[in-house]
């Protein structure tokens, strides 16, 4: 099967995230597999995408290189206007900084630093000033207002999720990435975050691509990709998670 | 289970190589000072042996003085006269004399620049008639025979690079002379004796030339056939005045060997000492590494619990790997300790100590010793962490996150800490100031001193917090978010932090203490000296020993020489013991030497007068009018008369001053061991040209003498760092290993923050500073306890303290730079990282 995109190139529209004939070839010789074959890919400004597929299907892969953590082993990838085939260590790491924005599945928040200082943590790594009125309406939008001074310790899971979010969305990236973000997660909680992460879409514009295995977190997206053997094997625009749900049994039982 | 933990370590060989270096150091430091001694002892032993081979018996003066570093004015000589009448006795075969001073400079080899070629010099004659008797073998050439011929040693020849047929100055108590040379020897099988230079004349010019006319040093006897030793000395004995004594020469061989023995022993146990020190502290680095490991292997012994191992079965394993890391260490220590040996030869020689060449031996028991001490010492370091892991769970084998349960101990740290922190200082305060006797002092003391380091490092955890906070802000300054993540993570374990620092602490506490004494023993001599002293010029010996008073004399005919007085000095039998004395010249002693006195005056010294310090009347309960009984060298008995006791603040004078004439009366060869000048400058410049030629002495103006009174001291304290710094090198290792360690379990979280944007070299620098903040939490409590402990010291002594800010400054910047050393391969892990698998790392 093949991706059927067919929006403008990268440059002219709406378009942060633009993937062309993206291959990840991991190994060599006879022991190669190719976790990603000729994927390509745009992701629209302020849009919720979700990218769904069985273990294995190189979702996880698709998102490293979108977001710059990972290298194609051939195609384009352009991030924000720039080209990420080629960047070194350092320039990829100062992409990271200023455009892109992650939240884990497990949180991943520095034990020893407060709710506050986890959040602004890019923003110094990057040697950036916090902008006040700004941070206190993204402390505000996750409902952290009172739990500032606290360590992460001293949260529970879904309060850990949302000093993350703050986090991956104090430095306004030009995209954020959610790696599974409800999988460590009960599903009362799950859906607080995801209400959040709608949320943001909305009110601030922020464009989002999240990596789930919950047909219920993909039913807020406004796409959602399916992956297989390292392809895109359906694009959906906003579907029920029954959809979602069956379309994964589809493309996974092929 | 033992084998599933030897393979765990085979799998984390660089880990295991780490932890095992901190033993390393130590054992390779007692493995080479047992390997450096019995070298020294086995090349001594052969020169003993070279010197009486072919000799059954020995006649030479009666040594009453032990000749010491303080030097004695040696032993009486023996009349040429009684050669004869030895070699007319039938037990006698051959009998030769020879002469072979003990004194300071008897044949100084003058280099170019008319300096001794070293430090020390032996002379000697060898007589054509009797080779047997000499210890000197012809290398090459011909021996020396004439007034203007001389023999050298090979090693001098060769370090100088003569050639036979050159013309050679050299300095024979105090007179240059230039001969010609002959040959080249060896003593015995050896081309040098190290530190001393050898000049061998013919018998007649080195009787002349060393003031022995018509007399010798020695007399060497070999026996007839057939007669005994002891026969042989029962023989000769008859003939024998009483200032003389013949004995048997392997006999005099044991002597002279067992009293080598105990001057080896002294070095022996000083350089075990450091040896134990650097042990102690690889203790604790392997103790904190083994901990640590433990905690982050909580999963797998959760695991081994699970599939039915028992918690015995947990210990052992954890105790089998220190036992193997043990064995790896110790074995790696005793051939880098071969190594060490060879390194202490040359930092002897560097410091101006050479020894003999010889091969270096390697005995049974330095093997045995080596493996059996570096083995107990890491399995008693892995006992802690190997009941802690036994007290893992099997449920955190399937938990996410699960962390080792606290130590049992670690909620009493802070009482205990404080207990034995009390208890060690009272044991030090008991040391220094209980009055006890010179072992009960040294056990008191040294165990306080240990127990001090237990107390602190049972303390640090505690202190981490609040000292990570002062020493951090620098790097909070200087290293932006790296510094304050660093920060953060120096106290986030704070047990580790602690025990980390605490291997630091106790080099730079004992290295704190020797700075801190050595400066206010300086400051103190110094002002006591500049306090005491008034003269514009002082020569004193070379290297603090004695130079003959006819040099001394001399230096008073010198045009424009205002007013002089000689101190004398010599080493004397009183009470019993030996103890050094000083002939002062009180009619003139007044114009340089400033006396506090606490009783009685200078006046009527007389001639059978004595002056005491207060501390020497203190001691042996002397006040005025008591009497001092006195052997001389020469055997002469005294009575001296207590007429007054002085306070000195610096150690100038002797504990007994006696009058100049009743010391010359005393002792036939007086020497000064100083001699003060009035005199003005162009004087002093004559003065000075003339001391430069002497060869035993050395010329201070009278500002210059304060600061060079107190250079040995200086070259001491070189050692006592070189020794103390591989302490300090054990503790880097285990700063390497902490941090290699925690790089490891954070990969998750460095993974993070490379992810949300952290650049390689932020992550380097955040790793560099928590090192940085590690090694200066070590070095404030190590300078603090060091000084703490330096200051009980001088309170004892009634002495002031004087801190030595640039030094204690340098150390600071030394445990930086060890911390930013410590950091090199932890931080180029942390960098290096792969993002993606560290994201995805357990």
């Amino acid at each position: 099967m093949q991706s059927t995109i067919t929006l403008p190139p990268s440059q002219s529209t709406g378009s942060v995230v633009s993937a062309r004939d993206v291959v990840r070839r991991y190994g060599s010789g006879d022991t190669a597999v190719d976790a990603l074959r000729s994927v390509s890919v745009e992701i629209a400004e302020g849009r919720l995408t979700a990218v769904m597929g069985p273990s294995g299907s190189g979702k996880s892969t698709l998102m490293h290189i979108l977001a710059g953590l990972d290298q194609p082993t051939s195609g384009e990838v352009t991030v924000a206007g720039v080209d990420i085939s080629g960047l070194d260590d350092a320039e990829l790491t100062k992409l990271r900084r200023d455009h892109i924005g992650f939240i884990f599945q497990f949180f991943n928040l520095l034990p020893m630093l407060t709710a506050a200082e986890n959040i602004v943590l890019p923003l110094k790594l990057a040697g950036a000033k916090p902008n006040r009125a700004w941070l206190d309406e993204v402390v505000e939008s996750v409902g952290l207002t009172q739990r500032l001074k606290h360590r992460p310790a001293e949260l529970s899971g879904g309060q850990q999720q949302r000093v993350a979010v703050a986090r991956a969305l104090v430095s306004r990236p030009s995209v954020m990435f959610a790696d599974e973000p409800t999988g460590n997660l009960d599903s009362t909680t799950s859906g607080e975050i995801l209400g959040l992460l709608r949320g943001s879409v909305d009110t601030l514009g922020q464009t989002t691509v999240m990596v789930t295995h919950d047909a219920h977190a993909a039913a807020i997206a406004d796409r959602v990709l399916f992956l297989a053997d390292g392809d895109i094997v359906r694009d959906l625009g906003p579907s029920s998670a029954r959809e979602i749900l069956e379309t994964l049994e589809q493309v996974s039982g092929r | 289970m033992i084998s599933v933990a030897l393979k765990g370590l085979a799998g984390r060989k660089v880990r295991a190589l780490l932890t095992a270096l901190a033993v390393v150091i130590g054992i390779s430091m007692v493995s080479g000072t047992y390997i450096l001694i019995d070298t020294m002892q086995r090349s001594f032993d052969g020169l003993f042996a070279t010197t009486y081979e072919k000799t059954d018996a020995v006649i030479s003066g009666k040594e009453i003085v032990k000749a010491s570093a303080d030097g004695a004015s040696g032993v009486p000589t023996v009349p040429a006269a009684l050669l004869s009448k030895v070699q007319a006795l039938p037990e006698v075969a051959a009998a030769g004399g020879s002469v072979s001073p003990d004194e300071v400079g008897s044949a100084d080899i003058l280099g170019k620049d008319g300096k001794p070629v070293a430090r020390e010099s032996v002379s000697g004659s060898y007589d054509a008639e009797h080779p047997q008797f000499s210890p000197l073998k012809l290398k090459s050439g011909t021996w020396a025979d004439g007034p203007d011929q001389v023999v050298v040693d090979a090693g001098t020849v060769s370090k100088q690079q003569y050639e036979i047929g050159d013309e050679i100055t050299v300095s024979t108590l105090g007179t240059k002379h230039t001969f010609r040379l002959t040959g080249v020897v060896t003593y015995g099988d050896v081309d040098s004796l190290g530190f001393a230079s050898i000049a061998a004349w013919d018998l007649d010019t080195a009787q002349k030339l060393l003031h022995r006319e018509g007399r010798f040093d020695t007399i060497s006897i070999a026996a007839e056939q057939g007669t005994s030793s002891a026969e042989l000395v029962r023989a000769v004995a008859p003939l024998v005045p009483a200032a003389l004594q013949v004995k048997d020469s392997a006999k005099q061989a044991d002597q002279d060997a067992a009293e080598l023995d105990s001057s080896m022993s002294i070095i022996k146990y000083f350089l075990l000492g450091f040896g134990g020190i650097a042990l102690l502290v690889g203790a604790f680095v392997i103790f904190n590494t083994l901990s640590i490991t433990v905690a982050q292997r909580t999963r797998e012994f959760a695991t081994l619990r699970t599939l039915g191992g028992s918690r015995k079965q947990v210990m052992r394993s954890v105790v089998a790997e220190g036992f193997a890391i043990g064995v790896l260490a110790s074995v790696l220590g005793l051939v880098a300790g071969i190594g060490l040996a060879k390194g202490m030869f040359s930092l002897f020689a560097a410091l101006g100590l050479e020894l003999p060449d010889a091969s270096t031996v390697v005995q049974p028991r330095t093997i045995v010793l080596s493996i059996v001490v570096g083995t107990v010492v890491t399995l008693v370091a892995s006992i802690l962490p190997a009941r802690r892991a036994t007290r893992v769970p099997p449920i955190a084998a399937v938990r996410e996150g699960s962390t080792l349960p606290p130590s049992r101990l670690a909620a009493h740290s802070l009482k205990a800490g404080l207990v034995v922190a009390g208890v060690s200082v009272a044991s030090v305060l008991a040391g220094l100031f209980g009055g006890l006797s010179g072992a009960g002092t040294a056990l008191t003391l040294g165990g306080g001193v240990l127990g001090l380091f237990a107390g602190m490092a049972l303390l640090a955890p505690r202190l981490v917090a609040p000292l990570a906070r002062i020493v951090g802000w620098p790097g909070r300054r200087i290293g932006g978010v790296a510094g304050e993540l660093a920060g953060a993570n120096a106290v986030r374990n704070p047990g580790r932090t602690a025990s980390t620092a605490a291997a630091l602490m106790i080099g730079l506490t004992l290295v704190t203490l020797v700075a801190v004494l050595a400066s206010s023993l300086t400051q103190g001599t110094q002002d006591g000296v500049k306090k005491a002293v008034h003269a514009d010029y002082v020569v004193g010996g070379k290297d603090g020993s004695m130079f003959r008073s006819a040099e001394g004399d001399k230096l008073e005919l010198i045009d424009g020489v205002d007013s002089t007085s000689h101190v004398r000095s010599d080493t004397v039998i009183a009470g019993g013991k030996e103890q050094v004395v000083t002939g002062i010249d009180p009619a003139t002693i007044g114009r340089f030497f400033a006396f506090k006195w606490t009783k009685g005056s200078l006046e009527g010294l007389g001639d059978d007068g004595a002056i005491v310090s207060e501390q020497y009347a203190k001691a042996k309960h002397l006040t005025v009018g008591d009497t001092i009984a006195v052997t001389a060298p020469s055997g002469d008995k005294a009575k001296l008369v207590v007429r007054g006791i002085h306070d000195p603040k610096a150690e100038l004078l002797k504990d007994i001053s006696i009058s100049q004439t009743a010391f010359d009366a005393l002792t036939p060869q007086p020497r000064n061991a100083m001699t003060f000048l009035d005199a003005d400058d162009a004087a002093g410049r004559q003065i000075k040209s003339a001391v430069n030629g002497y060869g035993d002495a050395t010329f201070h103006t009278g500002a210059g003498f304060a600061k060079a009174s107190t250079k040995d001291m200086a070259t001491l304290l070189a050692m006592l760092y070189v020794l103390l710094g591989f302490s300090v090198l054990v503790s880097l290792f285990g700063m390497v290993n902490t941090l290699v360690l925690s790089v490891f379990e954070r990969t998750r979280e460095i993974g993070m923050l490379r992810t949300i944007g952290m650049t390689r070299r932020q992550a380097r620098k955040m790793i560099r500073h928590e090192s940085i903040i590690t090694a200066l939490i070590g070095a404030a409590l190590g300078l603090g306890v060091g000084t703490s402990l330096a200051a009980l010291v001088m309170a004892k002594w009634h002495l002031p303290v004087a801190i030595p800010v640039q030094t204690l400054l340098a150390f600071t910047m030394i445990a930086v730079v060890a911390g930013i050393g410590a950091a090199v391969m932890p931080a180029r892990r942390a960098s290096r990282l792969n993002v993606l698998e560290a994201l995805h790392y357990e």
